[in-house]
């Protein structure tokens, strides 16, 4: 490599060329390879078709998500086809000698949650999955991103996928955050500045004061959305707080190694003088509680707003898509957000299902109760958060606030277990994506932070925990 | 993957931007485990609706989609491409595709047809007033061509991937060659890296 200045992105992505040839895509070595029972029964199937085997099952991690009930879990699944479904991941699994973490292990839970937990998500590495939010990982300084499901076994079958090179992108939070507003707030914010396609074709990095005060729980919920505005990956610098994170967790170095990979990871880093592609610079004190209107994640807007109208938009695209939007979210242009009732509450997905999501959940639920017939779901995004969750009476809190606790998965974030809306029914959800249908067809999702939706769930309409 | 030359036809016109795979094919459909029977699944929520664009009689046995903008954006699921070919689909036209789902495109052999805003709208106009309208699309020329609009454009496609669909290979083949730098490449691996096993 040449001693031009290179940014964080760049530096991983060189690290990971197995073969590289003109005009073709890089053949990049992956490091860590999460699967699920979604994306991957297609991919083991075409291994046993071409009698292929898992190169690398030793970096290969699977676990049970996005079908798995929340309620009952000791029972077998009732919907068929999504136990054949949990049931041939585990076949797959025991086949090509793959770990599992099977429903009602205390390490099963959501893949994003799983791998930082676990140690196994760490700087510098590359990560994929078959989901589109593996970009959650590249808080620790890691590339991390979604595949399909022919690349799923393209990864199982080689350990390496051909990517070509990305252009790279700088989002920069300045300044400090005011009180009361969290990491949620600001990819929210963040999508409201590049909106859903802001990010084609570049890895984001995320950098500025803001940011660097993040803890690790919250950088990944920042992460988490760079897909939702169109970014092949975001990644963040590793640091002491990331360092601090990782120290002792079952996968992380020890010893002698775990001093030659912090010697390493400090230099991942953006090389001064490094040039991004494209660069956004967002004033962290504008950033208050956000809430999205529409029916995707760019459709957003501060909580202490109205609604917008569709002329408020210059663009026909955007003043069209607007009008749809408002149509099925059953919206009315200039209604202020805090006056819109709320059905249901649900506070879990890979976005915010993480111990300190639902420790601010549960400050503000504390000594309160939920309004009346306001439905709430609360889900830990694995067995050990509702381990620790346990262990420090949240439960408790949750329960008697009259919140629902459940098992862990992805549950209401995408409804493919039974946790769904209904038609109509409208949510204030800690998740990522407020697509039509997304939780349950006819459904109404409104995607806010932990904090905001605990608020909403006891006022009944959209509040912040300073409005109750 | 079958070889892919070129894709004849008529469309279907999607007049709506952010068309994302959850739309496409809601997450019920992503429960089976097999990698057919998608077709119906394509637009589940929406082809109840008399009215949706491809319940239309004047667009059957249509083999291209055109669509808005942002087209694909969201979920990785493959399937969502899976239903577009299997309801028999070659190709998706669009002014912009969402990353993930354009590369599953050249995973599958559904040739993804990235054009100009102003020409995307153009052929939308031109099908939706004439579903007779015909277009060419040409792997080897990277080109789309509308006749009676006197269209024809260049798209984007890397030879790469021009060079797959027009052979039919399999990428995963390909990468097997490589193994002895594959091997190279591991044997460097810092020990400091965790395993799973
Ligand atoms: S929680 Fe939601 S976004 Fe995250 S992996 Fe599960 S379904 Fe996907």
């Amino acid at each position: 490599m040449s001693n031009k200045p290179r940014t964080l992105s760049q530096k991983v992505w060189d690290d990971h060329v197995v073969t590289r040839q003109e005009g073709q895509p890089d053949l990049l070595y992956v490091d860590l390879h999460l699967v699920h029972e979604v994306t991957s029964p297609q991919a083991f199937d075409g291994l046993r078709q071409n009698g292929r085997s898992v190169r690398r099952p030793d970096l290969t991690i699977a676990t049970e998500d996005h079908n798995v009930p929340t309620e009952d879990i000791d029972k077998p699944i009732a919907d068929e086809v999504s136990a054949k479904q949990v049931d041939t991941l585990r076949n797959n699994t025991a086949e090509f000698g793959i770990t599992n973490y099977p429903m009602g292990h205390v390490n099963q839970g959501i893949v994003h949650v799983i791998g930082p937990e676990q140690g196994l998500t760490q700087p510098g590495m590359t990560i994929v999955c078959g989901d589109s939010h593996t970009s959650t990982h590249g808080a620790f300084g890691a590339l991390a991103f979604g595949i399909g499901t022919s690349e799923v076994e393209h990864v199982l079958a080689t350990q390496t996928l051909l990517q070509p090179t990305q252009e790279t992108m700088s989002i920069t939070v300045d300044g400090e955050l005011p009180k009361g507003s969290t990491a949620k707030d600001v990819v929210l914010a963040i999508l409201a500045a590049c909106d859903t396609g802001g990010g084609i074709g570049a890895i984001a990095e995320f950098r500025g004061p803001v940011i660097e005060a993040l803890s690790m729980e919250g950088r990944m919920t920042v992460c988490n959305m760079s897909i939702e505005f169109g970014a092949k990956a975001g990644l963040i610098a590793p640091d002491d707080t990331t360092f601090e994170y990782l120290a002792g967790r079952p996968n992380a170095p020890t010893g002698a190694d775990w001093d030659a990979a912090v010697a390493h990871w400090r230099t991942l880093k953006t090389d001064e003088g490094a040039v991004f592609d494209r660069q956004v610079v967002i004033n962290g004190a504008d950033i208050t509680p956000h809430v999205t209107w529409g029916t995707n994640p760019g459709q957003v807007i501060k909580l202490a707003d109205t609604v917008p109208s569709p002329d408020d938009f210059t663009d026909e695209t955007a003043r069209e898509a607007a009008a749809r939007a408002l149509d099925y979210m059953g919206l009315t242009a200039g209604t202020a957000m805090k006056d819109v009732a709320v059905d249901t509450v649900f506070i879990g997905s890979c976005t915010n299902s993480r111990i300190e999501d639902l420790r601010a959940a549960a400050a503000v639920a504390e000594g309160r109760t939920v309004a009346n017939g306001m439905r709430t779901l609360v889900v830990p995004g694995s067995g050990l958060v509702k381990k620790q969750a346990e262990a420090e009476g949240l439960d408790k809190i949750f329960i008697e606030a009259g919140f629902d606790w459940r098992e862990p998965g992805c549950s209401m974030c995408l409804a493919m277990n039974p946790d769904r809306l209904t038609e109509g029914e409208r949510s204030a959800s800690t998740s990522n994506r407020n697509f039509e249908g997304r939780q349950g067809r006819g459904g109404r999702t409104h995607l806010v932070s932990p904090a905001v939706a605990a608020a909403t769930a006891i006022a009944g309409t959209f509040a912040t925990p300073e409005d109750l | 993957m079958e070889p892919v030359h070129i894709v004849q036809g008529t469309a279907v016109p999607l007049d709506r931007s952010d068309v994302d795979t959850d739309q496409i094919i809601p997450s019920d459909w992503l429960k089976r485990v097999e990698r057919t029977g998608f077709d119906k699944g394509l637009f589940s929520e929406w082809r109840d609706d008399p009215n949706f664009v491809m319940n239309q009689e004047q667009y059957a046995g249509a083999n291209i989609l055109v669509a808005g903008p942002n087209f694909g954006t969201g979920s990785s699921r493959e399937h969502a491409v899976w239903a577009i070919q299997q309801y028999g689909f070659a190709a998706v036209i669009s002014p912009i595709f969402g990353p993930i789902f354009r590369n599953n495109c050249t995973k599958n052999g559904l040739v993804a047809v990235q054009v100009d805003h102003a020409v995307a709208e153009q052929i939308m106009a031109a099908v939706q007033h004439d579903p007779a309208t015909e277009l060419v699309i040409d792997v080897a020329r990277k080109s789309l061509e509308v006749p009676s609009l006197d269209i024809d454009v260049v798209f984007e496609l890397s030879d790469s991937v021009q060079h797959r669909f027009l052979n039919g290979l399999d990428d995963i083949g390909l990468t097997l060659q490589q193994g002895n730098a594959i091997d190279s490449f591991e044997s460097t691996r810092p020990a400091f890296k965790p395993t799973t096993a």
